[in-house]
């Protein structure tokens, strides 16, 4: 089916030399723990601004808004526009100042400044539990992506290794890999690799959407072949005032209040992943710059990875086909043979297949449940020919390595400061930190390895992630904003709307059930109340109860404890440098917010 | 960090443009190859781009570099 020759290996194989060649070449530079967890605080804004958004384009990215496209549609775009956008601007303007600004080295040494000891604990456990999961989940989908595109059965066919090997073959693999870069070079290294892949991407991506739109015949010609598939998937903002006429099945406040504020703002605002990029920052102007200008490709990525999954699913399904033709009175018969995953599917989208009874798998509806996961994938296969397929291949694999390595990285932070250094061993020598940094690496490795195994039940990776963001960071975002913006909040209140966010996420979770999923892992495990029509909808609410929650509960605890000093309160003076206008991070962000709304008049 | 990420950035697009490139030269007129993508060779013209999108990267990292080493306190 795949068949990589010389030049794809090759291409790949630069990759990995470049990608353990950065880390040999900071090497020599990890000389204290703050090098290695922080990278030393020395970093230029651009990078720090390119690895903010390439954490982020991992698998969950990459093969999940792909497989959005492919099921949502555009709507799949506000997830950018209304999320990302805004929530950045905000970031850079209004809280990198407190986090830069407070010598915190992660979030929940951050909460635990403002705060106290155990709410920082009770984030920091949270935190790295999430952190694990999700880098076994990008270990899981590097892994899945290898399998189904076959990149390893020819080598296995030739030394008689069973086929069922390539998934624990290749989780071993990229955590090798990873694991190499990142001991070298630690947060630094992860950080210019993040900047690498995320450039490979582009290369990658570009070319394939520009095929796929020349292919359908521009973006009129993919507008006839998606209506003739579902009108509905090319407007990002029709139908939105009633969950039953849109795609997600979401309403405008589903859009609003859940992608909006809690998604959008708890993801890029209160996510220590993406934050660990931008506090590496050399200075205060940089740090607050680097959030403004992720903002910038953040904008331009709809194009580049919704599209794919749009395209896939307008081309034709492959079905089995026999040619009869004549040549000199021979008599051929050419047969091209589909495989049975691919006739059930739709457009390029094949359907999910039972492992052990060999089946097409079918939803509670009886339709066979599509792999929208594959869309991205499938696409690179049918219109890249080999040598830009290799490049391609590359692209996907790397960017799935960077998402996890940010997983990584944050965690040995969380766990070095937070959770070590605060509770388990205080006062230590540096040089002891900088080992226990180092052992945190290689044991979230493997806890990740041993989560990428359990992984295999979950239908769409970015739902899966938003599930454990849901749980961990929604209730967060509200801790840190009561903390950042109402001097009020006390200790007490932010521990105990922690643990009612997250006991709320738990709840709405276990209650509710998306239409057409069977209940367990997806929902509905105490009782099913309220049915959503998609997980992605049964998400967003998830996080908005986590968010309320929250919100309340600190408040009301906050106002019948005892406040802190307003003096012991930190990070509360905001310095404004004088730079000329234009170099301004305020002005950087009105030109952003304009371009972002110009976008979605465009694709109304 | 003194590694100035253009650099390697450079490199490695430079030498995979020049692999894309060698081999849509070589194989072009093959129309079985680039009749899935349109029967464009697209190798040998993704290629350039990116030859050209990694030697600027070099020429801007070395750059960069030199007049690091130049300024006084040596290189950063």
């Amino acid at each position: 089916m795949l068949n990589l020759t010389l030049v794809d290996w090759l291409i790949l194989l630069i990759y990995c030399f470049v990608a353990v060649g950065i880390g040999f070449a900071l090497k020599p530079h990890m000389k204290t723990s703050s090098d290695f967890l922080l990278a030393g605080r020395a970093l230029p804004a651009w990078i720090c601004g390119l690895a903010f958004v390439a954490v982020n384009v991992g698998a969950p990215e990459v093969i999940g808004m792909g497989a959005s496209g492919a099921k949502y549609g555009l709507e799949a775009a506000h997830i950018y526009g209304i999320g990302a956008i805004p929530a950045m601007i905000f970031l850079g303007l209004f809280m990198m100042p407190y986090y830069y600004g407070s010598k915190a080295r992660s979030i929940p040494e951050f909460v635990g400044l403002r705060f106290d000891e155990k709410t920082r604990a009770l984030n920091a456990c949270l935190f790295a539990a999430m952190t694990v999961f999700s880098a076994g989940i990008s270990l899981y989908a590097v892994a899945r992506l290898i399998e189904g595109l076959h990149i390893f059965d020819a080598l296995f066919y030739a030394r008689g290794w069973p086929l069922g090997w390539i998934f624990g073959f290749s989780v071993v693999l990229a955590a090798a890999l990873v694991m190499a870069y990142i001991l070298l070079g630690g947060l630094a290294g992860a950080m210019y690799n993040q900047v690498v892949q995320f450039l490979l991407l582009v290369a990658s991506l570009l070319p394939l959407v520009l095929l796929g739109l020349k292919g359908a015949g521009g973006w009129n010609g993919l507008r006839t072949s998606v209506a003739a598939v579902d009108p509905s998937l090319m407007h990002e903002w029709k139908g939105v005032m009633h969950a039953g006429t849109n795609p997600m099945g979401i309403d405008i406040i589903g859009i609003g209040m859940g992608l909006g504020f809690v998604l959008g703002a708890g993801y890029w605002c209160a996510d220590f992943r993406v934050m660990q990029s931008a506090m590496a920052a050399k200075d205060m102007g940089s740090a607050r710059r680097a959030p403004l200008i992720a903002a910038i490709p953040r904008m331009f990525f709809p194009f580049l990875l919704i599209l794919p999954g749009l395209l896939a699913i307008t081309l034709p399904t492959p079905h089995t086909t026999t040619v009869v033709r004549e040549q000199n009175g021979i008599i051929y018969h050419e047969t091209n043979v589909a495989s049975k995953e691919a006739e059930a599917g739709k457009g390029l989208v094949p359907a999910k297949m039972d492992a052990v009874s060999g089946q097409v798998m079918l939803d509670a509806g009886g339709r066979p449940q599509l792999d929208y996961d594959m869309a991205t994938p499938k696409l690179l296969l049918h219109y890249f020919p080999t040598g830009l397929l290799g490049l391609g291949i590359t692209a996907l694999l790397a960017s799935f390595m960077g998402g996890m390595a940010g997983n990584v990285t944050a965690f040995n932070t969380v766990f070095t400061c937070d959770l070590y250094q605060a509770h388990i061993h205080k006062g230590a020598s540096d040089g002891h930190y900088l080992a226990v940094g180092r052992w945190a690496t290689v044991g979230c490795i493997l806890l990740s390895v041993a989560a990428a195994f359990a992984a295999v039940q979950f239908n769409s990776i970015l739902d899966t992630l938003q599930l454990a963001f849901a749980l961990v960071n929604a209730p967060l975002l509200a801790t840190v904003l009561l903390g950042m913006f109402w001097k009020r909040a006390t200790g007490h209140g932010a521990f105990a709307g922690l643990i009612a966010g997250t006991i709320a996420a738990l709840l709405h979770h276990g209650l509710t059930l998306p239409i057409a999923a069977h209940p367990g892992i997806h929902g509905g495990w105490i009782a099913i109340v309220h049915a959503y029509p998609s997980d992605m909808t049964q998400n967003l609410f998830t996080a908005i109860c986590a968010f309320s929650a929250n919100f309340i509960v600190t408040v009301v605890v906050s106002l019948c404890t005892k406040a802190r000093v307003e003096t012991e309160v930190l990070g509360l003076a905001r310095v404004r440098a004088h730079i000329v206008w234009w170099k301004r991070p305020e002005t950087l962000a009105v030109a952003i917010l304009l371009a972002a709304v110009a976008l979605n008049i465009f694709f109304y | 960090m003194k590694l100035d990420l253009r650099i390697p950035v450079g490199w490695m697009f430079t030498l995979c443009g020049l692999l894309l490139t060698f081999l849509g030269y070589s194989t072009s007129g093959n129309t079985e190859l680039y009749g899935r993508c349109l029967g464009i060779n697209v190798n040998l013209w993704w290629g350039l781009v990116l030859v050209v999108f990694g030697l600027s990267m070099l020429v801007l990292g070395y750059r960069a570099q030199k007049m690091l080493e130049k300024e006084p306190g040596g290189p950063r």
